[in-house]
């Protein structure tokens, strides 16, 4: 089947199972649409006090005193945390879910030392008897500042005799100490062949500069935690978190005690996005929880989500293309600057691993450069920094293609990256499908339809690498012959069912008789972040090997029974069998009602850490309309198409692919911090900070592409970030194409599409 | 500190009272006082809808009403849409078409869209994309919701 056979929400598939591949209902599904679920902010524990976060409203100052005693004599109020309570540990690199930082930074960023770095940055915390006794004593609270000049852009930042944010802080050059202070904190290359040679050779060069601005992920639940440090020593949190085990492990470095005594138990978790890997409030509570010995919850408002925890980055990116005048591309080079925000640690080393991935070249350079700013420091939005990236290349693909005078998808597919192509970066391709994402593009109805008068129509395609890390898996079978099966990867879109979906296939069963539950830290291995699109691919295998263990010990509970030898028998749909003697055959349900009578009960578990990892493409048409008098731009129809591998849940692999594109338009139309001169952010509020609303969208059609990847059981690539990276520059291709003219900067606005010139 | 003020309202048709200080809002009320943490909140400001009730017949965002106000109020939450055990159409409609992702926005969609059937038993694509623009969703891009309050509507028509 091709997208010329079209239908809505088309998957075009290769393989079909019995369970994966279909759309059950969620197994939280009930507690969800009955509010019974426990969200972050909904915890609540015998005794509870109330936590919040004093914040500088600075975006660059010293802090020369803080005094506090004001506030303590405050009626209701129980405890005070400053940066002097933690303890003071040397410095040393520690894990952040899928990034590493330092452990100053990590401290520095929960509760400022010596210096704010951004409006926003928390400087004290306030635990009592309720929110607004908490609230009522941050006013209290007297600091004295020295205000610095603050430090906006990349551009700021790395202009000679710039301010300097981190006396500390010296420039890594292609991996080497420079021993030079600066705000840039590490310049990096990937060198792919001879960049002057091909430019030289080149037929056609476009190179263009492009700009983008601070974005969030815009989770609808704030960051929220409850601490209680108990007379036993141990720690135990309650917080709605994409990972548990990082919370757990940032809490054992930040507080210097071992991983042992503190358990995480995740809450539901309302949305993330990357954003809710980081850790924010949860080791005030746990200090406040220490000094009162009480538990103390602490939940954000919408302006401190904003200005307190990590948006996306601002950054400026320059691409220049090369290309023989058949359309063959020999010479790239992307230029990347990112603002990592307060501390070192921007996405534009994962920028730099997908800007030219989607394509064989020849000769490529690639330069990243990662520096801090006076913003909050920023944390992981799907598939961080590709989308940066991938607004400047897919325009430039668009400006080459109308220099060449050649198909927007042609140009793509004709230097199109297979099986075998080694990238920039290092690695070399395995089985991949963006080939087969943009033959599925350029066979849709969409792009081969007429487009409406006066709308443009753009398209893009966009690559993010995934990634595998570590996962955990139990089963335990019921005497009824259902399984309960637990596992550590928060699920914030519908997991849980996914990863169900993997251990009911392997064992023949109904999805509904699997009940999974996400479980908290001293309940299950080490499972890292759900995030880098890893849920179902490694989690989901975990579920998988799980299954297969149990699997394995049924048929051998059978053999004892029937006293045959268990490689006489096998295990499908359900049922164990003999290969030999018709007449011996027993459902997995009969077996389970006898486990007791055959050594007890049966027990499956696995952990893994798979690197059969898929990278994912995702391609868009989008077609918009452009007011002439306004500049708005009205997004009228929108194509998503994706690789995935393999749709365990096709519904949920759609609602990624929706939710992904609509972050992306948002992303490409509204969204921006507006920071004022003195670094102040002046939207932080969800009427200000402009997210795409219902009305402002029309369906978002979905083609699943399936391209199993060879790495995971069931072809599994992980879908939850690809879609994020091709709508910033659909867009603006489709506003280019009914304007005339390039959009070199983000957000595409009403005042700078008009300031573009039409 | 001020004092507490006794207030009596309806809430999912059980007469419920509690006493609430005048700065407290509906939605702090419901969840910290009453115990229904189901209506939650995104912005406490009135622009992402997740703590959206029924207030007397009308559709309010609960942090922009004071929990004084609610005095003498019939208010509906999310925990007195199902009969019982039996889900509302629309909450199976939010289950089958995949509605949900997250989940924190779910609330406030069911309650706003079942004030919207309640009205319009059967409103086209904008009207339901119209009635719900008040309602933040950052997991689904709306599609599967839009589709949701359609199936829904199908169903409680031929019902």
């Amino acid at each position: 089947m091709t997208t010329a056979d079209y239908e809505r929400n088309m998957v075009l598939s290769s393989v079909d199972y019995k369970v994966v591949g279909t759309r059950p209902v969620r197994h939280d599904g009930a507690d969800k649409v009955t509010g019974r679920a426990i969200y972050g902010a909904d915890f609540d524990a015998s005794g509870l006090l109330h936590g919040k976060i004093l914040r500088s409203p600075h975006a660059h100052a010293k802090i020369v005193s803080i005094d506090t005693s004001k506030a303590e004599a405050l009626e209701g109020v129980k405890a005070i945390a400053t940066a002097i309570d933690f303890p003071q540990t040397s410095d040393k690199a520690v894990e952040l879910g899928e990034d590493t930082t330092r452990l100053k930074w990590l401290r520095d960023n929960i509760l400022a030392s010596d210096k704010a770095l951004y409006a926003g940055h928390a400087i004290a915390g306030v635990a009592a008897v309720n929110p607004h006794v908490a609230e009522e004593a941050l006013a209290l609270i007297e600091i004295e500042y020295e205000i610095l000049d603050p430090v906006l852009t990349t551009q700021e930042a790395m202009a000679a005799g710039s301010t300097i944010l981190h006396e500390s802080l010296t420039t890594q050059e292609l991996g080497e100490d420079s021993g030079i202070v600066s705000n840039t904190a590490s310049h990096f290359q990937h060198v792919k062949g001879d960049i002057e040679k091909g430019f030289k050779d080149a037929d056609v060069i476009v190179e263009r500069e492009y700009d983008t601005k601070t974005v969030h992920q815009g989770y609808i639940e704030p960051h929220s935690g409850t601490a209680l440090w108990g007379p036993d020593g141990r720690l135990h949190v309650w917080c709605s978190t994409q990972g548990s085990f990082v919370v757990r492990d940032s809490l054992a470095d930040l507080l210097d005690i071992p991983v042992s005594k503190i358990r995480v138990t995740p809450t539901e978790i309302g949305g993330g996005f990357g954003g809710k890997i980081p850790i924010y409030v949860e080791p005030v509570a746990a200090i406040l929880s220490k000094k009162t010995g009480a538990p103390v919850k602490i939940v954000m408002s919408r302006k401190e989500t904003f200005e307190g925890s990590g948006p996306t980055p601002g950054s400026n990116i320059k691409i220049k293309l090369g290309a023989k005048s058949d359309g063959t591309i020999i010479a790239a080079h992307a230029w990347m600057a990112m603002e990592a925000g307060a501390y070192p640690g921007s996405p534009v080393g994962a920028a730099a691993q997908c800007v030219f991935s989607t394509y064989d070249i020849e000769n490529a350079l690639i330069d990243g450069y990662d520096v801090v700013v006076n913003k909050p420091k920023t944390a992981a939005y799907r598939a961080p920094g590709a989308p940066n990236a991938a607004f400047g290349m897919e325009q430039a693909m668009n400006e080459l293609a109308g220099k060449l005078g050649m198909d927007q998808i042609d140009l793509r597919l004709k230097n199109v990256a297979v099986e075998g192509t080694r990238r920039p970066d290092g690695p070399v391709f395995r089985r991949i499908g963006a080939k087969e994402v943009l033959e599925a593009m350029r066979d849709h109805p969409h792009y081969q339809a007429t487009k409406s008068d006066g709308h443009g129509r753009g398209v893009a395609i966009g690559f993010w690498f995934n990634i595998g890390f570590d996962s955990a898996c139990n089963i335990a079978v019921n005497s009824d012959g259902s399984i309960n099966l637990t596992e550590g990867s928060t699920d914030i879109g519908g997991s849980r069912t996914s990863i169900a979906m993997h251990a009911a296939e392997v064992l023949g069963i109904p999805v509904e008789d699997v009940r999974p539950s996400v479980v908290d830290t001293d309940t299950i291995g080490f499972t890292a972040v759900t995030g880098g699109s890893r849920t179902t691919f490694a989690t989901g295998w975990a579920a998988y090997e799980a299954a297969q263990d149990v699997r394995t010990q049924s048929i051998e509970r059978a053999a004892t029974i029937w006293d045959v030898n268990p490689d006489s028998l096998d295990m499908e749909d359900g049922v164990i069998s003999s290969k030999t003697d018709s007449e011996l055959k027993m459902t997995f349900k009969e077996l389970a009602s006898q486990m007791s009578d055959t050594g007890g009960g049966i027990t499956g578990r696995a952990a893994v850490n798979p690197k059969g990892v898929g990278g994912s493409f995702a391609g868009n048409i989008v077609d918009v309309s452009v007011d002439d008098e306004t500049g708005k731009v009205t997004v009228e129809r929108f194509t998503c198409v994706q690789d995935v591998g393999k749709a365990i849940h096709p519904s949920y692999v759609e609602g990624q692919m929706q939710g992904g594109s609509v972050q992306g338009i948002g992303w490409a139309l509204n969204e921006e911090y507006f920071m004022n001169d003195q670094g102040n952010m002046a939207n932080s509020s969800l009427l200000d900070y402009r997210m795409p609303t219902s009305l402002d969208l029309p369906m978002i059609d979905t083609v699943i592409v399936e391209v199993a990847n060879p790495g995971h059981p069931f072809g599994v690539r992980g879908v939850g970030e690809a879609n994020i990276v091709p709508p910033t520059p659909a867009v603006a291709n489709a506003v280019s194409d009914a304007t005339g003219n390039i959009m070199t900067q983000l957000p595409l606005t009403p005042g700078a599409v008009l300031d573009s010139g039409m | 500190m001020p004092g507490k003020t006794h207030v009596q309202t309806t809430i999912n048709g059980e007469k419920v009272d509690f006493l609430c200080e005048p700065r407290q809002s509906l939605l702090e009320c419901l969840r910290d006082v009453v115990g229904l943490t189901g209506t939650k909140e995104g912005c406490n400001d009135g622009n992402c809808g997740a703590c959206t009730v029924d207030m007397d017949g009308r559709v309010v965002t609960s942090c922009l009403v004071l929990g004084v106000e609610a005095e003498g109020a019939s208010i509906g939450t999310i925990e007195g849409v199902a009969d019982g055990s039996n889900l509302h159409p629309l909450q199976l409609a939010f289950l089958e078409n995949a509605a949900l992702q997250c989940g924190i926005c779910t609330p406030g969609f069911i309650v706003a869209s079942k004030a919207l059937l309640e009205q319009n038993p059967d409103p086209t694509e904008h009207e339901i994309r119209f009635w719900l623009a008040n309602n933040l969703c950052r997991c689904t891009g709306y599609d599967k919701i839009v589709r949701a309050v359609q199936d829904a509507a199908k169903k409680m028509q031929e019902a």
